[in-house]
């Protein structure tokens, strides 16, 4: 669990956070060890997203957590100028990224450290988490930055 | 239920109406529903005493502010209505997934008489503060902060809590893949307020060139200003009926010749299998499967353009021209211009008529096959028209046509 709880939490934007539950808990909590994961069929390995009690393959129930790479490559994007509501400084990116080991899996997320203007669909992005300090356990959303070797 | 050449003519649409329109009345929502309900009843030359059933999207919601300005219940119980049938419900075909909803009803008999309704007052309930009032955490009012859960907790917590950012992702697609470009999308704006300009009932009529259109401030790329639908308060009714009974009747019958209402894929925005499309997919080819007519056999189109992006996905899904080549098609605005070969959005759109959401484009398509367009009628006394509502997951369309 990280200590440090300033250097990571001084840029924060305002976010609206999920509501955890039972489903969902490992998914919003699971940046504290710095990896993303997502429930996964024990049967048939595939990875069940937004999570679900069955998995739709082979409808076995058999799912558990498990972390992935957290690399990805964006799908699509759009660069927000809107101030819907308070967050990022503006404008920010919104972008549907596809994750490495299943492609057919995205997450809707922001692209962070990276100009706006340099998005693009195809680019390769690693996960990044923005911590939400909560009880009992901190709130870690998803984010992306361009992929180390990519910069 | 049955659609097409084998039972053609098993559902009608024989009436329709709208309440006033406007970008803010400030008047009860439920007053403007029943105005519009009795303005369709009225038109079809009958009485309430005749309507034995009802048909709304979405029902009753609080939330988003004025999303719903009434539902099945309250006009039920205002008009006094003995139903054999009625429904609403979120989780449709689109908008027009009520009026899908209610032909299968007609059709197999559970009632002859539904009038079907969509009421709305965003413009009202959003104030003189705008859309960013209504946002969790916009409206600088006290309270704690809510959390999100269901299909919101994807979406909210990374600053993408409306529609405009994520039918923008699909139009992004759209032009990475295909090359379609603003220029391009801009046509259905223009185009849109071009046909605004004669319908006394719409919100924006002022001129606007593609120049224009271009120059407006940038909303989420790549929607400007322009590319997004005006919130507004009004409601809009249509009665439905039975073919054997559409002859009790003022005006000649409008048959629903078929409809689509087709999800072939996740019933969600992110992870829907082609970014580039959405269910609008589906309904649009389901749409064909009915009936014997083809797409070059219609006249006219109304089709939903909540985000200017969404009629171009429906003119591709519908198959007025290939997949991708929406932009290439639009180009211009000849083609869909009301003199062209294939006039969209004639009474102006959601884009610049007001967000009736999904109605409206129904409602024009009758005024348009009756010929009651006044000054944007459509030349050549148009029989067979297209009205589709939504997008993302909720996508739905129908077949009209006016035979004589």
């Amino acid at each position: 669990m990280p200590t440090d709880s300033t250097s990571d939490t001084v840029n924060v934007p305002f976010r609206i956070l999920p509501k955890l539950d039972d489903g969902n808990r490992f998914f919003w909590t699971s940046g504290a060890d710095g990896r993303l994961r997502f429930l996964r069929c024990q049967d048939c390995g595939y990875f069940v997203h937004p999570p679900q009690p069955m998995c739709p393959k082979d409808h076995s129930k058999n799912l558990q957590p498990e972390p992935v790479s957290g690399r990805g490559t964006v799908a699509t994007y759009s660069i927000n100028h809107q101030p819907w509501m308070p967050g990022p400084e503006l404008p920010y990116v919104v972008a549907i990224v596809e994750i490495e080991e299943q492609p057919e899996t995205r997450l809707t997320t922001n692209v962070v450290n990276s100009e706006p203007e340099s998005v693009h669909s195809g680019m390769p992005v690693q996960v990044i988490f923005e911590r939400h300090p909560d009880e009992p356990d901190d709130i870690y959303l998803p984010l992306f930055e361009p992929r180390q070797e990519a910069r | 239920m049955a659609f097409g050449a084998s039972q053609r003519s098993e559902v009608c649409i024989t009436g329709a109406g709208q309440s006033d329109i406007g970008r803010r009345l400030y008047r009860n929502p439920l007053e403007l529903t029943l105005d519009a309900c009795l303005a369709a009843i009225d038109d079809a030359g009958l009485t309430v005493d005749d309507i034995d059933g009802v048909s709304t999207y979405p029902g009753p919601m609080g939330t988003p502010p004025g999303f719903s300005g009434a539902g099945a219940y309250e006009v039920i119980d205002a008009l006094r209505l003995p139903v054999s049938w009625y429904a609403s419900g979120l989780e449709l075909s689109g908008q027009l997934g009520s009026v899908i909803n209610a032909c299968a009803a007609v059709a197999t008999g559970l009632a002859r008489h539904v009038v079907c309704f969509r009421s709305v007052f965003e413009g009202s309930a959003q104030g003189e503060k705008g859309r960013a009032s209504t946002m969790p955490g916009g409206g600088g009012g006290g309270g704690g902060i809510p959390r999100v859960s269901g299909f919101t907790q994807w979406t909210l917590p990374f600053s993408a809590p409306s529609a405009a950012i994520w039918v923008a992702m699909f139009a992004q697609a759209h032009f990475d893949r295909y090359g379609t470009t603003r220029e391009q999308l801009g046509q259905i704006a223009v185009n849109a307020r071009k046909n605004a300009a004669l319908n006394p009932k719409a919100i924006y009529t002022e001129p606007m060139t593609l120049d224009d259109y271009l120059a407006a401030r940038m909303i989420s790329t790549p929607f400007g200003l322009f590319d997004c639908d005006v919130p507004c308060d009004g409601a809009t009714a249509v009665v439905l009926s039975r073919a054997d009974v559409a002859g009790d009747t003022r005006k000649q019958p409008i048959q629903v010749e078929s409809v689509g209402c087709a999800m072939r894929g996740r019933p969600s925005w992110d992870q829907f299998d082609d970014l580039t499309t959405m269910s609008t997919r589906d309904a649009g080819a389901d749409l064909w499967t009915r009936t014997d007519l083809k797409p070059d056999d219609v006249q006219l189109v109304e089709l939903y353009d909540g985000f200017s992006f969404l009629s171009l996905s429906w003119l591709e899904s519908l198959g007025f021209c290939k997949v991708g080549e929406g932009g290439p098609f639009i180009e211009g605005g000849q083609r869909i211009a009301r003199d062209g070969e294939l006039p969209l959005n004639t009474h102006g759109g959601q884009l610049s008529a007001g967000r009736l959401h999904g109605y409206g484009f129904l409602h024009e398509a009758c005024v348009q096959l009756w010929g009651e367009g006044d000054a944007r009628q459509v030349p050549g006394e148009p029989e067979v028209a297209v009205a589709a509502a939504g997008g993302g997951n909720t996508c739905g369309c129908l077949l009209l046509t006016r035979r004589r």
